[in-house]
């Protein structure tokens, strides 16, 4: 029921203005905050909880509405990709003003008077509670139903999900249509986080559990589809209770392999409708020339990379191995989104199932690690040819949610299989032989390894396959009018880019010593994506130019404040909306004029 | 091939959007090295014929033969390996490609490199390449990006992209729209030449009629999905029905 309201939301208002709102979770959190303390200070007695209910509710789609008309009223027109990451910004920001608000501790807010007790249903203690939640859900459904069937505004926006220009060129006011529904979105996600005060424990990551579940019901639904959120709410939470049932140990991927298994066989979702064809994968980031790096300032940044690090205490060589990591990871990211223009939301696979593929060898089959090293590109790459196999075949918007699903299977796999992968305890002890153990031999075992990736990148960049993947992501229908292959390419750029993604998440264990779930998780994919970004889109060195960058902020931001997310969401929503281009474009426009 | 059949050989094609028959049992033949024209009014169902022959649309019913074997269905890549070439009607070039990598592009597809992920494209197909953008006049402009070429141009460099397979056929979707009058009678002149030189044979589409009665060997005029007549620049053009449905007040 619950989710059923939070995915209706999200997926009206991608149905109407395209854009996936990531921070829609933030909203439903933010939301129960702020009831749980109306609840607890307004002193109305027994309505207080109702009247905060409410009040949380409209104060977040207030909320939403502003963020529609100050940021998102700016990007729709801007590649999906700037839009997702906008509404990244927000979830981090929001997160950290969380935080600073109410604190990190989890708090448990006061029951609903009135429905505070249980009834025995079939034998079974049901909270009342949750019974009204029930009977509350068809009474939403019925409103909704009411508001697009019967009322003017409700047509418009079903025409809008159908055909927005057409829409348009009707001469509504798009501007304000759209802010219509995302305030409505934003309203549904605010009842639904103020409803979930008395249910749960409130959490700072209760924007995240609900977000990925969200997701999985509006792309099997059908994003758009009101409908289709109601009869997924509905499929996935049996298939939740009967896997937990059944597969106790598998409950989590069980959802996202419902998710992957729709999006492959029916990518428009169970009620949705199949969007225009002929698009590919690519075509997400906007075209743009690349800038030159002189070879010059290439071999000066080498020989620093040589000379220098002897001369630094042990911590920066840390940093260093880190960030070569990281521009690793980039620039394979770069390879998929600025070469090919397939922006993936799930690359953390790559970097994880690498990190897991050297480690689990060591943990269990006692590999040298140079062996365990070398295996960390091959295991991704084998799991970038199978996932890349079924990605290749969706649109642009359809591409991230999928590759974001596989991220999340292999994530739910990694955590519950907890006999192999010790689950969210990880994998300690994953260390370089003592031969090279020191700080410095290993970042030179990792330069001469991340050097030579980035190279390999570089020179494939420049090859005919780069040149190919670039020509098709400027025009598909063109490139397969000359003979190319558009999925047979893509899919091997997407096993590429897996393989190298790889390569820097086993650096990064030798690194640490350890792996753990996290380094699959969502924020993994997100990383990568804003240092492409803040580097510049456009040019492969602009991914570990934006690699260094980032964990140099990281670094020196975490050392005075903890607020880390909420620095980074406002230079994310900088970078969207000030220099899309990224560090080297603002340079090479300085330098062309 | 050295059968003396026709080239292609399209029978009974049809296609339907909705309620709308936008190809409605098209049929004719293309002999080798014929400059054939395909005329007909805004919305006869050209473009949708065009992408049918080239495997981007497939057609409801019927059938297209190349040197008598059956190629209806085929994916877009495929047809092109037969040695049938298109340019579209919208120019579509690759717009952070220089001219010259847009035709080694092409060129890398054609000799089956372009999955090659180490040798610098830089060095590969360079002489080839160059040769075209020179044959339609682009030399000049070898080393500037698509996307600032000038209208012109770019349909120019789509030429030289369709020529980049050595094809024997080539369709034109409208190559010379949206040019000016003066350039669009050089341009195909220079289509017609090369077409000449290589033996090629070409069907294009056109609303320009000076070009096409200057230009074509042969006409075939659509008119709400049916060909309503096939002939020579003279036969079409004194053509009773012809004249009532599209030329109406050019005599």
């Amino acid at each position: 029921m619950v989710l059923f309201l939070i995915a209706s939301g999200l997926s009206l208002i991608f149905g109407v203005t395209r854009v996936v709102n990531f921070a829609h979770g933030s909203f439903y959190m933010l939301a129960a905050y702020v009831a749980y303390t109306l609840a607890t200070t307004l002193p109305l007695g027994a309505a207080a909880f109702y009247v905060a209910v409410l009040l949380a509710a409209f104060t977040v789609a207030a909320l939403g509405t502003a963020v529609e008309m100050l940021l998102l009223r700016r990007v729709y027109r801007a590649p999906e990709l700037y839009q997702l990451l906008l509404t990244f910004a927000l979830v981090l920001v929001v997160s950290d003003v969380v935080k600073l608000v109410w604190s990190s501790e989890n708090k448990t807010g006061p029951s609903a008077p009135g429905l505070a007790g249980a009834v025995r249903v079939a034998g079974q203690l049901v909270p009342t509670y949750d019974l009204a939640l029930i009977a509350l859900g068809p009474c939403v459904a019925a409103a909704l139903w009411w508001l697009f069937y019967r009322t003017r505004w409700g047509v418009l926006i079903r025409a809008a999900t159908l055909d927005r220009e057409m829409v348009a060129l009707l001469g509504v006011d798009q501007a304000r249509l759209f802010t219509g529904v995302f305030a409505l979105g934003s309203l549904l996600a605010g009842l639904a986080g103020a409803l979930q005060v008395p249910r749960q424990a409130l959490t700072t990551v209760m924007d995240a559990a609900i977000i990925t579940e969200a997701f999985v019901v509006v792309v099997v639904g059908g994003m758009g589809s009101v409908p289709g959120a109601l009869l997924a709410a509905v499929v996935i939470g049996v298939i939740d209770a009967f896997g937990v049932l059944v597969l106790p140990r598998a409950s989590l991927v069980l959802t996202f392999v419902v998710m992957a298994v729709v999006l492959v066989v029916r990518p428009w979702g169970l009620l949705g409708r199949p969007e225009g064809q002929g698009r590919s994968a690519g075509g997400a980031v906007a075209a743009g020339l690349g800038v030159a790096v002189p070879r010059a300032v290439v071999a000066a940044l080498v020989a620093a990379l040589i000379a220098i690090p002897p001369l630094l205490p042990t911590f920066y060589v840390w940093v260093l191995v880190e960030i070569l990591a990281f521009a690793l990871f980039a620039a394979s990211l770069h390879l998929l989104m600025g070469t090919g223009g397939m922006v993936s939301f799930g690359h953390a696979a790559a970097f994880g199932l690498g990190a897991y593929g050297a480690a689990l060898l060591v943990r269990w089959a006692k590999a040298p690690m140079l062996l365990a090293y070398a295996a960390a590109p091959l295991t991704a790459a084998l799991a970038a040819i199978i996932i890349g196999f079924f990605c290749v075949r969706l649109s642009s918007i359809y591409f991230a949610m999928l590759t974001l699903a596989f991220a999340q299977i292999a994530y739910a796999i990694v955590h519950q299989w907890y006999d192999v992968t010790g689950g969210d305890n990880g994998l300690l002890g994953i260390w370089p032989p003592r031969w090279l153990a020191t700080p410095l031999r290993y970042y030179y075992l990792a330069l001469v390894a991340c050097g030579a990736g980035i190279g390999a990148l570089a020179a494939i960049g420049k090859a005919p396959f780069g040149l190919t993947l670039r020509a098709a992501r400027d025009h598909a229908r063109r490139a397969e009018a000359v003979g190319i292959e558009m999925r047979a390419h893509q899919w091997l750029a997407f096993v590429v880019a897996g393989f190298f993604g790889g390569l820097a998440g086993g650096t990064f264990v030798f690194l640490k010593g350890s792996v753990f779930p996290e380094s699959l998780a969502v924020p993994v994919s997100v990383e990568p994506l804003v240092m492409v970004l803040l580097g510049g889109v456009h040019s492969l060195a602009g991914a570990p130019l934006g690699a260094a960058v980032y964990k140099v902020l990281d670094t020196v931001v975490t050392r005075y404040t903890e607020y880390w997310q909420l620095v980074l969401g406002t230079i994310l929503v900088l970078l969207v909306l000030v220099f899309p281009r990224g560090i080297l474009g603002v340079l090479g426009a300085r330098a062309r004029d | 091939m050295t059968d003396d059949g026709p080239v292609l050989d399209v029978r009974d094609i049809r296609r339907a959007f909705g309620g709308v028959r936008a190809v409605d049992g098209v049929s004719f033949a293309l002999a080798r090295g014929e400059l054939r024209a395909l005329i007909g009014p805004n919305g006869a169902g050209k473009s949708t014929f065009f992408n049918i022959l080239t495997g981007q649309l497939r057609a409801d019913a019927g059938e297209v033969r190349w040197h008598g074997r059956p190629i209806g269905g085929l994916p877009p890549p495929a047809i092109w390996r037969l040695g049938i070439s298109r340019t579209f009607q919208i120019t579509a070039t690759f717009a952070t490609l220089t001219a010259l990598e847009n035709v080694q592009v092409a060129r890398l597809s054609h000799t089956r490199e372009s999955r090659a992920l180490l040798t610098p494209a830089a060095r590969r197909e360079v002489a080839p390449s160059r040769a075209l953008l020179e044959q339609v006049g682009l030399a000049e402009q070898a080393s500037r990006t698509a996307g600032v070429l000038a209208y012109g141009d770019l349909k120019k460099l789509e030429l030289a992209i369709a020529l980049a397979n050595d094809p024997a056929l080539l369709l034109l979707d409208e190559p010379t729209a949206g040019m000016a009058p003066g350039e669009r009678g050089a341009l195909m002149a220079l289509t017609a030449r090369i077409a000449r030189e290589r033996g090629l044979t070409v069907l294009f589409t056109e609303h320009d009629m000076d070009v096409v009665f200057a230009i074509a060997e042969r006409i075939m005029v659509l008119h709400q999905g049916r060909l309503i007549a096939d002939g020579t620049p003279a036969d079409v053009r004194a053509d009773p029905q012809v004249q009532a449905v599209y030329l109406g007040e050019e005599p």
